[in-house]
């Protein structure tokens, strides 16, 4: 099982190390520091480290790597969803996940470490009974505590914890009973150099945040459930009605929580029209060229809405790696701002709103090195925007119900649709 | 810096919000000034001062000094400060372990504490102080927790197992915690199930030859209820314990899949890995042509999409494992190439591994897809990744016929960029096209000749050099093209070098009126200017070939080659089935197998796919599959044939055509010898082991822990001896020896005769042998091998005969035998099988040892423990002989029995009967008490034995009676 935590900054330096079995010397990091500088970007080390006596396993997130250390033969996914899982917890806690908060909250993270795992064996992670266990710093309860002496560890053990609803604490009290859901989709896909689809796949999750009073019973029934045929579902979901009728049916846990998520592959979204793919809502025009034996290289990029479904294309950002060879750029945008890193060479356009009648373009010249030879590789375009109240999928909430308690709760539902690896090859 | 900038703000605001604060001394007198605010009446003061502790200790500042002062602080009420507290005590215990008895109290008190919280912590707690004094005072509380009203005591306690079972095992034997674990796997909680699962499997995998999780059709109907209503974390404990099983026929197997399948719809990434690994065993059983097994082929894609679409890491992981399936069951994901495409800025390590992926799925149907995204990457900027893309369209050539023609102009297209890696692995994979499909695209060769001159790594160099020699003839200048490496010859690799020798001599064997000079000066330059012996050799073979036979040369240079396979680097079949049965681990990540990854564990069971079998009939598990062979013949394995053997037989080869010098077989002998000699030398060094000649085997039992191993090998007998002696003093007699027997007649085994006894000496197990030779003619390369038994006997080294066996002939071997091999119980449990092997056959006999051979010099139980033990262990175990005729008084059965290494812990004599209480443990941890009543005058012995293990007693008793009678 999990041996030891290692917390490792972007400059190299072990900040904090936890053991949950025997201590493991943190000479152990070193191969894990071989590893990081080998990479050539941070992000390029790979997950699982191989040394002599033990495996190190690793997630980057923050800027911060979270190493693990074991020992024998355990699942890696299962220590990559534990450390991501502390993650989670320490963002939850401090707000942040940041090597300063961090420090800064060192004996809470302590004692939620300790609470997290036993023995290498995960203890509690829910965050509903870590919160019961430990209670999350506030400036409030800090000022309490040193005042009245009194502490921030739970006293009681966490109802939660053996409860056949572990995810939910009884005896949750609301004056404002309220059950609020976002359907937030995000696009991935690769559009080739002549503006085909060559993959589009939407990631959906289901987001929750609910604070009702009581043991609330939910359902959660949708317009079209035919979409949702790849789906992880929280644990609370009961899985045997959502096989047999398409109904989701849980009591939630109390707060924030994510409900399910589903994928969308092209070919489950219209499967009566084997041709079509998922929508893509925008389109992008460009021209980026390079000459022999030109010192100068021409780009031109236009943006346009495609397939939106009437609303409206915001927070558009385009963001390229040009070629090594090219020294700086001379673009005007029609709308927006752009900046380009002579360093890093890294081209990014903040554009905002696509207005449908006034395309937003960016055109210029990029100069290149003197006498260099043409660049071999194309950049290519990332892109993010958002599109709020629409799910590109056409997934829709039907009704949520209530049962097991009497009050009326107030619902609301809220679709957005973002990019994710959004790319145009050039 | 960050930090540093950090620490002056809160200090500027003066603020006492954050931890921070704990880290702003670094002074002299910190230690001090810590003890002092510790040790302050003022509960609020100690409780920050803790907290300062513990800050200093998470940034690996040694804050031992300060150990009794917080332990002091541990009586408390306040849980905060006692969980500080405790967490300081896991830390420091090890290095105080003194000061850590200190805390013992307050664990025992806090164990009874009204409140389970507190209950659970403090055994949790206990079971991480890793200090041998403690854990004897933990046992008692643990039994209570294990016992708990509260599941989450239970829950808590049964995880402390396994951190016990880590700081000494065999007190958790001895104590029975095993089985109280093993109850808990029926536990009514389902967390409690879980961790149980948890424990045990931890513990197993230290002990891989134990029964701890023996699964039947019960205990996975508990497992799989508990699976529904577990944590995550437990689901994923219990579903790697479930692939553990074996299912008895197809039904049960879909019956286990159908409780399995939802689990593909967790959130949690490991839990559906790990049931893909049920689901992808155990559909190994169902028939093809069951609806269901569509079904579950249709459900397996989705999820392991969705996992491509998580974090990095978790793609990486799950794509090596993807990597399996798709060379398992490529129908699963056949369709669903597109999500392998690579996104320009993913890691390179989830490129490199979607690239196989994809070429792996490469088809007809997709291959232009999947090669105009090829020709795409071959653009990126990432080197690694770029040669790899090139390097898969050549594997795309191979592997689907259609579109070789489209690979190979794509290959042309990069070779005109002219980024220099580009060419040379387009170079490279077009050598293999070649040789797939011969006599199809040579009209490329031109385009590749004119890059020559900018190859400059060793594999390009190599491949274009092959190509040139292959295809001489319709190569104009390609003596020329040759020539112009053979400059630098000297320079190139040796790749390079062995493969500019062949092309000239293939060269010269196709045109051998303008090179005549070159092959000359490339034989003189790989025979005398070099001194790499692979390349002299090969350049003297093609030498005297091309002078004696110039036409056989032809034959042999030129011959017709067998075309590559179809698909390149795939894994081994066998290798593959284990590598499923693993699916989620770091052995799926590596592809290596998984005894390749726990540490110091010895003989991990190998697992294997179950076999399909109708329903009706059952199988045993894979595991145990050869028990129901029975018979020696066909359970024991192939014997392995030893390293002198092939040697012998090359050196026979030699020696065969000039039998003038002499008479063949001493000869070989001799040869032999020595080869052996250097392989026992070997060996014994590796091993530590005996490996000395068959004469001085006798006086040779040595224990290593006694005698350094250095001096084992030349005066090894007498020193050993003296050992002996030595060892000697106290046991006025030595061990029971049983007489030899004859085990292996030689009219059934062509005239070899075997018999042989088993002995113990210093420790060390021996199985003595004499091997006779009535045949007429000679006998060599000996080998022995056992097949699977109780107690896990195995030769700790070859079998030396060194020297052939003549007719007539007789040699005394004594083999060291050691105790880790691999265990099946044998019916009777003494029973071993036998497989001997010589130049003639291979024979099976089987015969039996006293099991007083395994009775270890450590089995002298203390006094206290012996009682308890003795009170223990249910009275349905007790068993009773009798010992007839036997006219030794008490003490010198004691002494007699001692040599045996069966030890008396008491004596006591009540009317005239003495009553002698012995202990024995077996060289596999079963420990036998025996109580042994001896009446004065009465010739007639009777004997109770006790045991955790009683079917051991039977035999125990013949060795009782084997010992006193001789």
């Amino acid at each position: 099982m999990i041996h030891s935590l290692f917390l490792v900054n972007s400059s190299g330096d072990i900040f904090l190390e936890k053991h949950w079995k025997s201590v493991v010397s943190r000479s152990v990091c070193d191969y894990f520091f071989e590893a990081q500088e080998r990479a050539s970007e941070p992000e390029n080390v790979p997950p699982v480290i191989p040394t002599p006596h033990h495996y190190l396993i690793s997630v980057l997130r923050h800027s911060i790597y979270f190493v693990a250390v074991i020992q024998s033969e355990v699942p890696p996914l299962f220590v990559i969803e534990f450390l991501h899982r502390v993650v989670d917890t320490f963002q939850d806690y401090f707000g942040v996940c940041t090597e300063a908060a961090i420090k800064d909250n060192v004996v809470v993270v302590y004692e939620l470490l300790e609470e997290m795992l036993d023995n290498g064996f995960p203890l509690a992670t829910e965050s509903n009974i870590l919160k019961e266990l430990i209670k999350p710093p506030t400036i409030l309860r800090t000022v309490v505590n040193t005042i009245t002496g009194s502490t921030n560890v739970g006293e009681q053990l966490p109802t939660g914890q053996l409860s056949v609803v572990p995810w939910r604490r009884t005896g949750v009290k609301y004056t404002n009973n309220e059950a609020y859901f976002d359907v937030v989709e995000e696009i991935d896909a690769i559009i080739d150099k002549s503006g085909s689809t060559i993959t589009a796949e939407i990631q959906g999750v289901i987001d929750a945040c609910v604070k009702l009073t009581g043991m609330p019973d939910l359902t959660l029934s949708f317009m079209n459930p035919r979409l949702l045929d790849d789906v992880s579902f929280h644990p609370c979901v009961r899985f045997k009605r959502w096989e047999a009728e398409r109904i989701l049916s849980f009591i939630p846990p109390d707060g924030n929580f994510r409900l399910l998520s589903y994928h969308v592959s092209s070919q489950n979204l219209h499967p009566l029209r084997s041709t079509s793919l998922v929508a893509i809502p925008v389109y992008v025009k460009h021209n980026i060229t390079f000459r022999e034996g030109s010192s100068q290289g021409r780009f031109e990029l236009t943006l346009g809405p495609k397939q939106t479904m009437g609303k409206g294309v915001e927070a558009v950002l385009v963001s390229s790696q040009l070629p090594r060879g090219v020294l700086n750029t001379n673009l005007n945008p029609t709308q927006g701002t752009y900046t380009f890193d002579p360093v890093t060479k890294l081209l990014s356009w903040d554009v905002g709103k696509i207005n449908p009648q006034k395309l937003p373009s960016l055109k210029g010249s990029m100069s290149l090195q003197a006498g260099a030879s043409k660049p071999d590789e194309n950049p290519t375009i990332n892109i993010q925007f958002k599109i709020q109240q629409s799910a590109l999928s056409g997934l829709k909430v039907n009704r949520l119900d209530m049962y097991g308690e009497k009050y009326k709760p107030f619902k609301g539902i809220k679709y957005m649709t973002k990019a994710g690896k959004f790319q145009v090859r050039t | 810096m960050e930090w540093a900038n950090q620490l002056c703000e809160n200090r500027q605001f003066g603020s006492k919000m954050t931890d921070s604060k704990y880290f702003t001394t670094t002074k002299k007198g910190e230690i001090f000034e810590l003890k002092a605010e510790l040790n302050s009446d003022k509960k609020e003061k100690k409780k920050e001062a803790v907290k300062k502790v513990i800050a200093s200790m998470t940034v690996g500042k040694d804050v031992s000094a300060l150990f009794p002062d917080v332990v002091n602080c541990m009586q408390t009420d306040n849980l905060e400060l006692k969980k500080l507290v405790y967490l300081y005590l896991m830390n420091y215990a090890k290095s105080q372990p003194d000061m850590a008895i200190m805390a013992v109290n307050t664990f025992v008190k806090d164990c009874e504490d009204p409140n389970p919280l507190i209950r659970a912590l403090a055994v949790r707690t206990m079971g991480c102080i890793r200090v041998d004094k403690i854990t004897e005072y933990l046992c008692e509380p643990l039994r209570k927790c294990l016992k708990d009203e509260d599941p989450y005591v239970r829950k808590t306690a049964a995880v402390c197992v396994a951190k016990l079972h880590d700081i000494n095992a065999q007190l958790v034997e001895d104590q029975g915690f095993l089985d109280t674990l093993k109850d808990l796997i029926s536990d009514s909680n389902p967390m409690v199930v879980a961790n149980a699962v948890a424990a045990l499997s931890e513990i197993a995998e230290s002990h891989p030859n134990s029964n701890l999780l023996d699964l039947n059709p019960q205990s996975i109907n508990k497992l799989l209820t508990a699976l529904n209503e577990c944590t995550e974390w437990g689901q994923i404990f219990i579903l790697d314990c479930l692939a553990n099983y074996t299912p008895r026929d197809d039904r049960e197997s879909q019956s286990i899949c159908e409780r399995v399948t939802p689990r593909l719809s967790h959130a949690n990434s490991a839990v559906v890995l790990s049931a893909v690994k049920v689901l992808m065993k155990f559909m190994e059983m169902l028939p093809k042509d069951l609806d269901y097994y569509g079904t579950l082929l249709k459900k397996l894609a989705p999820p392991l999409v969705t996992l491509l679409s998580a974090e990095p890491e978790l793609q990486y992981v799950a794509l090596r494992n993807i990597n399996l399936i798709v060379q398992k069951r490529p129908e699963i994901l056949k369709h669903e190439m597109k999500v392998f495409f690579v996104k320009y800025n993913d890691p390179i390590y989830v490129k490199l591994e979607k690239l196989d992926i994809m070429i792996r799925l490469a088809s007809q149907a997709n291959i232009a897809q999947v090669l105009a995204e090829l020709k795409e990457y071959a653009t990126e900027v990432d080197v690694d990744f770029v040669r790899k893309a090139v390097r898969a369209i050549g594997r795309c050539a191979i592997k689907v016929e259609q579109s070789a023609e489209r690979c190979v102009s794509t290959l042309l297209d990069l070779i005109q960029t002219k980024v220099n890696y580009v060419v040379q692995e387009a170079i490279v994979v077009i050598k293999d096209i070649f040789r797939k499909y011969p006599n199809k695209y040579e009209s490329v060769i031109a385009t590749l000749c004119e890059n020559l001159d900018s190859l400059d790594e060793p594999e390009a160099r190599a491949a274009m050099i092959w190509i040139v020699g292959e295809y001489a003839e319709r190569i104009d200048n390609a003596d020329e093209l040759l020539e112009s490496f053979l400059e630098g010859f000297h320079d190139e690799s040796t790749q390079v070098q062995l493969q500019l020798l062949t092309a000239i001599v293939k060269l010269f064997l196709k045109k051998p009126t303008e090179t005549q000079e070159l092959v000359q000066q490339v034989l003189s330059l790989a025979t005398q200017d070099s001194d790499n012996p692979d390349l002299r050799d090969r350049g003297y073979i093609y030498w005297r070939l091309l002078s004696t036979d110039p036409v056989a040369a032809k034959e042999v240079v030129l011959a017709e080659k067998p075309l590559i396979s179809e698909e390149t680097d795939l894994i081994e079949p066998t290798l593959l089935e284990e590598l499923i049965c693993h699916i989620g681990t770091l052995a799926s990540v590596y592809h290596k197998p998984p005894s390749a990854f726990v540490e110091g564990s010895r003989g991990v069971m190998h697992r294997r796919l179950p076999a399909r079998t109708g329903s009706g009939e059952s199988t045993e598990s894979p595991d145990v599959g050869t028990a129901a062979g029975g018979s020696a013949p066909e359970a024991a394995p192939s014997i392995i044939p030893s390293q002198g053997d092939l040697l012998g037989d090359l050196l026979n080869l030699d020696i065969a055509p000039s039998t003038t010098t002499g008479p063949p077989p001493p000869t070989t002998g001799m040869q032999m010898g020595g080869m052996d000699l250097l392989g026992g030398g070997l060996d014994s060094l590796l091993g530590g082991d005996i490996g000395g000649s068959p004469a001085m085997g006798a006086g040779f039992g040595v224990a290593p822990a006694v005698m350094p191993a250095s001096l084992n090998a030349p005066v090894g007998g007498g020193l050993g001896d003296l050992f002996d002696l030595g060892g000697g003093v106290g046991m006025p007699m030595g061990a029971y020896i049983p007489p030899k027997t004859v085990w292996l007649p030689a009219m059934k085994a062509k005239g070899l005769e075997i018999s042989g006894t088993f002995a113990r000496r210093a420790g060390v197990i021996q199985m003595e042998l004499i091997l006779t030779n009535k045949a007429m003619s000679v006998m060599t390369d000996f080998a022995i091998q056992f097949n699977r038994n109780s107690f896990g006997l195995a030769p700790a080294g070859p079998l030396q005969v060194l020297t052939p066996l003549g007719p007539n002939q007789t040699i005394e071997v004594s083999l060291p035998l050691s105790t880790v091999g691999p265990v099946m119980k044998m019916e009777p449990l003494n029973n071993l099988q036998v497989a001997v092997k010589n130049n003639i056959d291979v024979f099976y006999f089987s015969c039996q040892y006293p099991i007083s051979m395994l009775f270890v010099e450590d089995g002298k139980m203390e006094r206290q423990v012996f009682l308890a033990t003795w009170k223990d262990i249910p009275n349905d175990n007790e068993s009773q002989f009798q010992i007839k005729d036997c006219h030794l008084n008490s003490d010198a059965a004691s002494n007699k029995l001692q040599g045996s290494n069966i030890f008396t812990i008491a004596k006591r004599t009540v009317e005239g009967q003495d009553m002698l209480y012995m202990s024995i443990k077996l060289s596999n941890g079963i420990w036998v008490l025996a109580e042994l009543r001896v009446q004065a005058g009465n010739p007639n012995y009777t004997i109770s034995l006790k045991c955790r293990a009683p079917e051991v007693s039977q035999c125990v008793f013949q060795c009782y009676e084997a010992v006193l009678k001789n």
